[in-house]
């Protein structure tokens, strides 16, 4: 009988948290691209979306509503199952990676204490990397179902782009990891946030480098942004797709640069941390609230260098983009990994 | 020294005049460490990107702010009337013949008694028709007429959703009655109200 005793309150409390994560991470990823077209705009001297509401605001309402209502096209010669699973896919695997995020520290709440993080997993890290690789899968069915040959050789450019960009990505946080301990991405947040201990940046500069360039590749964003290469392959792996599931395609490559964002700032930019404040000296509710803001600000910081990066550099070439991934993100961040265990073991200890 | 490679050579001392002061050479020398990197230059290009920012935005809001148009601005074309609202048009045909584009048509008619407080002299343009689709907007009808009867406005022709609506006749091109609505005449001749 007690293996059935489920605590109700626990229950209900992470399906709320659940709830509110992803409809936070929803609305960011709209208002995304409002931001991301009025960054456009003023870093080409423009004014960018303007009429829907005051200053445009309502303009990612007006585009949803614009997708929601456009013709739904699947072509004949789809696989009509794998068409519809591309943008499933993406959307899920981009909503996953919520989980595991610690937003906060703990809130107090009527006596009980409640952690921000929907599920503390000992492997967060881990389970980040696993979910992220999923998602090539959504670039890689939308393209392979389309039927259609510039789908095709876009969605092969996406799925070699991250798989190559994974590996870089992988050895920059081995060296991370080395010095944090524990994959955890809670407890990675917590050693930060120690008087005496610094952000990871400062002992992981380069490391954090690579991991921020891959982690753009990993977006599918520009200077990354091959896949859906206008110039060369029409539209890209979403060529075919219309309507919201073309909307989902485009909404999920913005939940991912929220997630990215969130998980640059865990990693190394102290997550909930507030700079330069003694949590402790606060009342746990207060400095929860006060390290919610501060993590949001943070992650704004980066979806803003997202875009600042975007609208300054082009495109790299296939090989191009294939040379700095395989010859020169890997051997640095090997670099990087060796140095950091040298570190370690002979000078630290 | 065969005639052609002098020739060549001769070609090449004398380089034509640039066009520009602004030619700049391409270097094309390899990359060294520091630009293999890229971070220099990318950071280089983000701090224009970010000046830009602020930056003043040449945009004008249009339909809520107008650019002024200059005085000798050819815009869409008016039938004038004179001081006591007559119409000028005699429908002699001038600015027809003189319409490159072909854009002009009209039908004469003879002033009846009693209509002299609407047409100024005997005969008048029964009906009157421009095609803005074919008009180039280039004024010679302007320059042709000799009654001072059409003249190029400083507005726009409005978009339609129809060709047959850019035939426009009297009733569109006829200027209001200084008599009876001096604000419209006046705004329709462009003068400040």
């Amino acid at each position: 009988m007690f293996l059935l005793a489920i605590d109700w309150t626990f229950f209900l409390e992470k399906l709320i948290l659940i709830a509110i994560v992803v409809s936070l991470a929803l609305v960011i990823a709209m208002y995304s691209t409002y931001a991301e077209r009025k960054v456009a705009a003023f870093m080409q001297d423009r004014i960018g979306p303007n009429r829907a509401g005051p200053f445009g605001i309502l303009q990612p309402l007006a585009d949803g509503v614009k997708l929601f209502f456009k013709e739904e096209i699947i072509p004949e010669t789809s696989n009509k199952f794998l068409f519809i699973l591309g943008p499933a896919m993406a959307m899920l695997t981009a909503m996953m990676t919520c989980a595991v995020i610690p937003w906060g520290s703990k809130l107090e709440i009527f006596g009980r204490t409640i952690s921000l993080q929907i599920a503390d997993v000992n492997i967060g890290i881990l389970y980040i990397f696993a979910v992220v690789s999923m998602g090539v899968y959504g670039i890689m069915i939308g393209g392979w179902a389309s039927n259609n040959k510039f789908s095709l050789l876009a969605a092969m450019r996406g799925a070699s782009q991250v798989i190559s960009y994974e590996l870089a990505m992988g050895i920059a946080l081995i060296a991370l990891l080395m010095l944090t301990g524990s994959l955890s991405l809670k407890t990675i947040v917590e050693q930060q946030m120690q008087t005496g201990h610094y952000w990871n940046i400062l002992y992981q500069p380069l490391g954090f480098l690579i991991f921020f360039t891959c982690a753009m590749a990993e977006c599918n964003r520009a200077p990354f942004d091959l896949p859906e290469a206008e110039n060369e392959l029409n539209m890209g792996y979403h060529q075919e797709y219309s309507s919201m599931k073309l909307g989902f395609y485009l909404f999920a490559e913005y939940i991912n640069m929220f997630i990215s964002s969130a998980v640059i700032v865990t990693l190394y930019f102290g997550g909930y941390d507030i700079p330069f404040v003694n949590e402790t000296l606060l009342s746990p509710n207060l400095a929860a609230v006060l390290g919610i803001v501060s993590l949001f600000i943070k992650i704004f910081i980066f979806i803003f260098i997202f875009m600042w990066i975007r609208w300054t550099l082009p495109r790299f070439r296939y090989d191009q983009l294939m040379n700095l991934g395989w010859k020169g993100l890997i051997l640095l961040a090997l670099a990087n990994m060796l140095i950091t265990a040298f570190v370690m073991l002979y000078i630290i200890k | 020294m065969p005639a052609t490679e002098s020739w060549q050579a001769n070609k090449k001392t004398e380089r034509m005049e640039a066009l520009t002061s602004r030619v700049q050479a391409v270097d094309r020398r390899p990359m060294n460490f520091w630009e293999k990197i890229y971070l220099p230059a990318i950071l280089r290009g983000m701090s224009i990107t970010f000046r830009h920012m602020f930056r003043k935005k040449p945009t004008i809001n249009f339909p809520e702010k107008q650019r002024p148009f200059s005085r000798v601005f050819r815009g869409m074309h008016i039938l004038n009337r004179d001081e006591e609202g007559r119409e000028r048009c005699t429908a002699c045909g001038l600015c027809a013949v003189a319409c490159p584009a072909e854009a002009i048509t009209m039908e004469a008619a003879e002033r009846k008694p009693g209509e002299e407080n609407l047409y100024r002299e005997e005969k008048y343009a029964a009906r009157y028709e421009i095609n803005m689709l074919r008009c180039i907007f280039c004024g010679l009808c302007e320059e042709a007429c000799p009654k001072d009867a059409i003249y190029l406005s400083e507005t726009f022709t409005p978009a339609d959703y129809a060709r047959k609506n850019f035939i426009y006749d009297k009733k569109d091109l006829l200027i209001p009655n200084p008599v009876t609505d001096p604000e419209g005449f006046a705004k329709a001749k462009g003068e400040q109200v």
